[in-house]
């Protein structure tokens, strides 16, 4: 057993610390593996539950099994789209090139995605992409690609078992373990600090590298679909350690959440519900997203309930359902169809897929979702249809990163999956997250490898260093003697505040006011207590998470302040309209201490000539101020 | 729509532990889980608990309800009588780390321990061809959630410590079967089955299967097809005259 | 039940320390005591019956009970006789000597029967999360129990006795005078040969050697489709095993009746 003030640290050293054992964690842990670098990988919880189990509708890759017609630049497009061009234009480019060969690649592995009839991996439509494109598993695709890549890890271990003797000599996994600190000598990474959940003991692993795959920030809201792990981990830690956070106030509100039972608010039902001719309905049974479709999308979308139910047979002659509009627009008009009474018993709209395909159809295709609602609701979705609402579900914001190596602005630190910014711009669509962490975790873990190797001397952590490490992660310890709060008091008013405050539909006034409650629960997140020891001791656990979750909550609100427009994962009720001149500003976070942020405003790059040319100047121009259109091809066909 | 419930958690760790009795309240819709978080949040806030999706799709709060290995968030509330006593103790099998937490070590050292999967020679990534038939058994062995509740309620471990080294449980023989089945896995994974993964232990009482929450069918469709697998091969009167005279 | 022993392993390998052998409140000991009963009862009857030695033939209506099938024993009556008589007619050896024994092991090794019994008679475990009795397990890693493996080869030959009890099935329909006959006795003869095929066509070996052990599905159609029928089947393997155990018993009962004359066969036709 740990004494509570027992000061001993653990000590390791590899060439590549991976934080995150989620999809792009692994991937990157490999990659960094297949380079010949020693890498530990550190998961807060058990290897193999990561939170990326949870992705269920696929992974986009235009490998065109479905529809010959796809392509990366077709991909690049809705990409593009999707995020409101305010997307890292090189991060979608790489995105959209490399998936196919990633998703390739995990068949190596021994991945079994469902196949097409000639064999080849069936791909399925999902909200916001032209052509069916999502490498899938039914409905578990998630839990699919975390085996998978767990499954590879275990088989380096075995390549190293057969040279070394030892599984574990150049690849190793310390599960359930939280890294509370990151150090930093000179401005360059050094190592990490932590402590083991299990008995509390304390660890610090000294890396010249170290990737930042810690996923997001959900649980800093009220309804989420997202575990306890996701506390903001990587976006705190990299912004202690002096990195910047960009795209903040963007925050993805899946339209699709379970609303009942009370339990399981916010778990997610997946997309592939509308995907396979699921619908959205009012409590007075109507289909209510034709009256939604916003002005910008008319064209892509069907405007009659016969139209759209053709499109599901028939793609290439007809529009979409509207029910497949990416994922903002549903999560807005199923709060607008609420709040106008016409919501279902529980506080939701009904998703209804029971009238719209044969009993045995559903459980083929959607057995998870099945399963989930029967054991959790007692609702047999072969008959009834879902209660759904909005759920808070990904994080469009994170750690700024060089699209091509992932390195962050500290040397050393690379950031990837979710906890990474830029790719997705304003909004990220359906199945490009899978896809996201397994072309970035690589990039991550390749840049890492490299970076590991031109470096010359290895930074040396110092003890000061870790000594205030220990201080920290004991504080809340020492605090109990002066009568401190207990954390999951804390937590709430936090999560609270967010969701009433900074929610979906965003006021100035209300997120002042989010602002100030804030710098209140930071002044009470410093001398939250816990009593007890510190094997397995959840409230432990929950005072230093909480630190994370404020941080990334100052970054969301103090972004969604300053950005006086409406754009994809951030709605202003002030400011209702998309606003070309926001367009091309990135907002970048801070960090000022422990629970303070400074907020201030980047020029987004311009995209590349040839790129900027896949688009028709007609659709740009709803995004893009006149001048900044001077350089497409049209432009210049004029001119010549 | 709240009631009380009388609720009975082990607490303790490997030097010893007792079930302490909490009476606590049960809202309209709640899982066993919950209830875990709310005597957290209350009345044990150090009582140790393993979660993560609360969905069932993590396999992470495994325990025992009622002597019953299950999900504790996927264990309702309301398929108990209001006057129902609930005891939740953590696995049996498994060394207790503390309360409802236990070291599940043996897992990962039994999942190491199986071969991957061996790519087949000479088909580049993007050229694998199979068919939707041909995954699908696979598939199904695929859809485990590694709650390890199979290997917690197989008696040939639980009961007998003793065999934990020569027996790898139900979860990594199923995973065995998957790679055998698998169409394009380039290795033969017989011998070892019985051999390295203790296959012979099985004795088919089926209780991996009546404890899967994934209602993965375990015996039918995995160890049983495995053990028929291995008779091909080692209790094929032909085969084995084969071997004998050709000593392949 | 739990012994000091069972407690010191516990402390040794870490587990929690729970004395009770099952914290389980339901009824978990009820299906071994009912497979036991009635497991128990079939053996004994059957043990009964097939060294009785009588009352195993209706000759009016060439009823010959699966039991005493094939009859080769030189006590058998000769128009039983379907494969002629080459067995010393001894008290301690059944009539049907060549085809019981098989039976017996391939219902033995079946891996259904294999659950139950391991259950209901050796308590191994006797229900799921309640502890066995037991200090030692090695399974069916060694002799006798390794020999369990040889399942299929009980499932060849009783898919040849399932032919011949067809065979009797298909005899009884021609009366002892060679005409035509049909009575309450060939509809449970029939009943009988059907669920035996069937609960023959769904054993898990049958499964395996029909397309299970084929890692290529789509490569052989036939194989798939004849996997698929199996499989079916092979789901309601349980139900099939105690069904035949039924029908079994039920023939051989009825077939004892009218051949000791308790009862008059219900004719319709002849």
């Amino acid at each position: 057993m740990t004494d509570q003030t027992d000061r001993t640290v653990e000590q390791h050293t590899y060439d590549v610390v991976v934080i995150g054992a989620g999809g792009a964690g692994l991937r990157a842990a490999i990659e960094a593996r297949l380079q010949g670098k020693r890498v530990a990988i550190i998961s807060k919880s058990l290897f193999g539950k990561a939170h990326t189990v949870m992705a269920e509708g696929g992974c986009a890759a235009a490998m065109g099994n479905a529809n010959p017609n796809d392509n990366w630049q077709v991909h690049y497009r809705d990409t593009m789209r999707g995020g409101k061009f305010l997307n890292n234009w090189r991060m979608a480019e790489l995105h959209a090139k490399e998936a196919p060969e990633r998703v390739w690649e995990l068949e190596t592995y021994g991945a079994l995605f469902d196949r097409t009839k000639d064999g080849k991996i069936s791909q399925r439509n999902f909200g916001g992409h032209t052509y069916p494109r999502l490498a899938h598993v039914g409905d578990r695709t998630g839990l699919e690609l975390i085996r998978t890549l767990q499954q590879k890890i275990v088989s380096l271990q075995q390549d190293d078992h057969k040279v070394t003797g030892d599984y574990q000599s150049h690849l190793r996994v310390f599960h359930e373990c939280t890294i509370t600190e990151l150090f930093t000598t000179d401005g360059r990474v050094a190592g990490c600090f932590g402590y083991f959940r299990n008995d509390g003991r304390f660890v610090r692993f000294d890396a010249p590298a170290i990737v930042m795959a810690t996923g997001g920030v959900g649980k800093s809201y009220q309804v989420t679909s997202n575990s306890w792990e996701y506390t903001g981990d990587g976006h705190a830690l990299a912004l202690r350690a002096g990195a910047t956070l960009i795209n903040m106030e963007f925050l993805q509100f899946h339209p699709t959440g379970m609303v009942w039972p009370p339990s399981v608010k916010g778990i997610l039902v997946t997309e592939s519900v509308r995907g396979d001719g699921g619908v959205l309905r009012n409590s007075e049974g109507k289909r209510f997203m034709f009256e939604y479709v916003p002005d910008v999308f008319k064209e892509q979308y069907a405007t009659t309930e016969e139209e759209a139910d053709r499109w599901y047979t028939d793609p290439d002659n007809n529009r979409r359902p509207p029910e497949l509009l990416p994922r903002d627009e549903v999560a807005r008009a199923i709060n607008s169809e609420v709040k106008a009474g016409r919501g279902s018993p529980h506080g939701g709209v009904f998703l209804d897929i029971a009238s719209r395909l044969k009993p045995e159809e559903i459980l083929k295709r959607l057995p998870s979702m099945h399963h989930q609602f029967k054991e959790l609701a007692d609702v047999d979705i072969t008959k009834e249809p879902m209660e759904v609402g909005p759920t808070c579900h990904y994080v469009m914001g994170g750690i700024e990163v060089d699209p091509d190596t992932g390195m962050s602005s500290v040397p050393g630190l690379f950031a990837a999956g979710e906890c990474s910014g830029g790719m997705h711009g304003s909004n990220r669509l359906g199945g490009n997250s899978l896809s996201d962490l397994l072309v970035f975790g690589r990039r991550c873990g390749l840049g890492a490898s490299e970076y590991a190797d031109g470096l010359g001397a290895l930074p040396e952590v110092r003890s000061g260093d870790v000594e205030a490490a220990i201080e920290r992660a004991l504080l809340p310890f020492s605090s109990a003697t002066d009568g401190g709060e207990n954390p999951f008091v804390v937590q709430l008013e936090l999560q609270k505040t967010m969701h009433e405050l900074v929610g979906i539909i965003r006021k100035a006034d209300e997120m002042e006011m989010a602002l100030k409650k804030l710098e209140d629960i930071a002044a009470r997140t410093r001398t939250v207590s816990v009593e007890g020891h510190r094997e397995f001791n959840p409230g432990w656990h929950l005072a230093l998470d909480l630190r994370n979750m404020l941080l990334v909550s100052l970054c969301v609100g103090k972004a969604a302040l300053e950005r006086q427009e409406s754009r994809g994962g951030h709605t202003r009720d002030d400011f209702p309209v998309m606003d070309s001149d926001w367009r091309h500003v990135l907002l970048v976070c801070r960090g000022l201490g422990e629970d303070d942020v400074e907020l201030t405003r980047k020029e987004q790059i311009p995209m590349r000539p040839e790129l900027f040319d896949l688009f028709e100047l007609d659709e740009l121009k709803k995004y893009y101020t006149g001048e900044e259109l001077g350089g497409h091809r049209a432009g210049q066909g004029e001119r010549a | 729509m709240s009631h009380w419930h009388h609720f009975r958690v082990w607490r303790g760790d490997a030097d010893g532990g007792e079930l302490v009795d909490y009476p606590v309240e049960v809202n309209e819709g709640e899982v066993v889980l919950d209830i875990i978080h709310r005597l957290q949040q209350t009345e044990a806030g150090d009582l140790a608990v393993r979660w993560n999706c609360k969905a069932g799709k993590c396999g992470s709060c495994s325990a025992e309800i009622n002597g019953r290995p299950r999900l504790m968030c996927m264990t309702r509330m309301s398929t108990f009588a209001d006057d129902e006593v609930i005891t939740v103790t953590p696995l049996r099998t498994f060394p207790v780390i503390r309360d409802l937490v236990t070291d599940v070590e043996y897992n990962y050292v039994k999942a190491r321990e199986v071969p991957a999967f061996a790519p087949p020679a000479g088909v580049a990534p993007g050229e694998y061809r199979m068919q939707q038939v041909d995954v699908e058994r696979s598939q199904e062995f695929r859809k485990c959630i590694e709650c390890y509740l199979c290997q917690n309620t197989c008696h040939a471990v639980r009961d007998h410590e003793e065999n934990k080294a020569a027996f790898s449980g139900p979860r990594y023989l199923m995973r065995i079967a998957e790679l055998d089945m698998h169409p394009l896995d380039a290795a033969d994974r017989r011998d070892l089955a019985q051999e390295d993964h203790g296959l012979g232990y099985c004795n088919i009482t089926k209780c991996c299967t009546e404890v899967c929450p994934e209602h993965i069918k375990i015996t039918d469709n995995a160890i049983i097809p495995l053990k028929e697998r291995v008779v091909d091969r080692k209790y094929d009167p032909i085969v084995w005259l084969g071997n004998k005279l050709f000593r392949r | 039940m739990s012994s000091t022993t069972d407690i010191a392993d516990q402390r040794a390998a870490g587990r929690a320390r729970i004395a009770a052998r099952t914290l389980r409140t339901d009824r978990w000991w009820l299906p071994p005591l009912l497979n036991l009963v009635g497991l128990g009862a079939w053996v004994i009857y059957a043990t009964v019956r097939a060294f009785m030695q009588e009352w195993y033939f209706v000759a009016e209506y060439n009823y010959l009970t699966p039991f005493y099938s094939p009859c080769v024993s030189y006590g058998c009556v000769e128009q039983a006789a379907h494969f002629g008589r080459f067995v010393p007619d001894v008290p301690w050896l059944p009539y049907a000597l060549i085809s019981l024994p098989f039976l017996l092991l391939f219902r033995l090794t079946c891996y259904y029967y294999r659950k139950a019994y391991y259950r209901a008679f050796w308590g191994s475990p006797p229900a799921c999360a309640v502890a066995e009795p037991h200090g030692k397990y090695t399974g069916e890693t060694r002799f006798p129990l390794i020999l369990q493996n040889l399942h299929r080869y009980f499932f060849y030959i009783a898919a040849l006795i399932s032919i011949i009890n067809t065979y009797d099935a298909i005899l009884a329909f021609i009366k002892a005078d060679g005409s035509f006959g049909l009575g309450l006795g060939n509809i449970i003869l029939v009943a009988n040969v059907v669920l035996l095929w069937a609960y023959t066509v769904s054993c898990h070996s049958c499964r395996s050697i029909v397309g299970g052990r084929l890692n290529h599905f789509s490569r052989h159609p036939v194989r798939y489709k004849a996997w698929t029928f199996v499989t079916k089947l092979n789901g309601k393997h349980m139900q099939l095993a105690w069904t035949t155990l039924a029908s079994l018993a039920i023939t051989d009962a009825y077939i004892m009746c009218v051949s000791a004359g308790w009862i008059p066969d219900l004719r319709i036709v002849g």
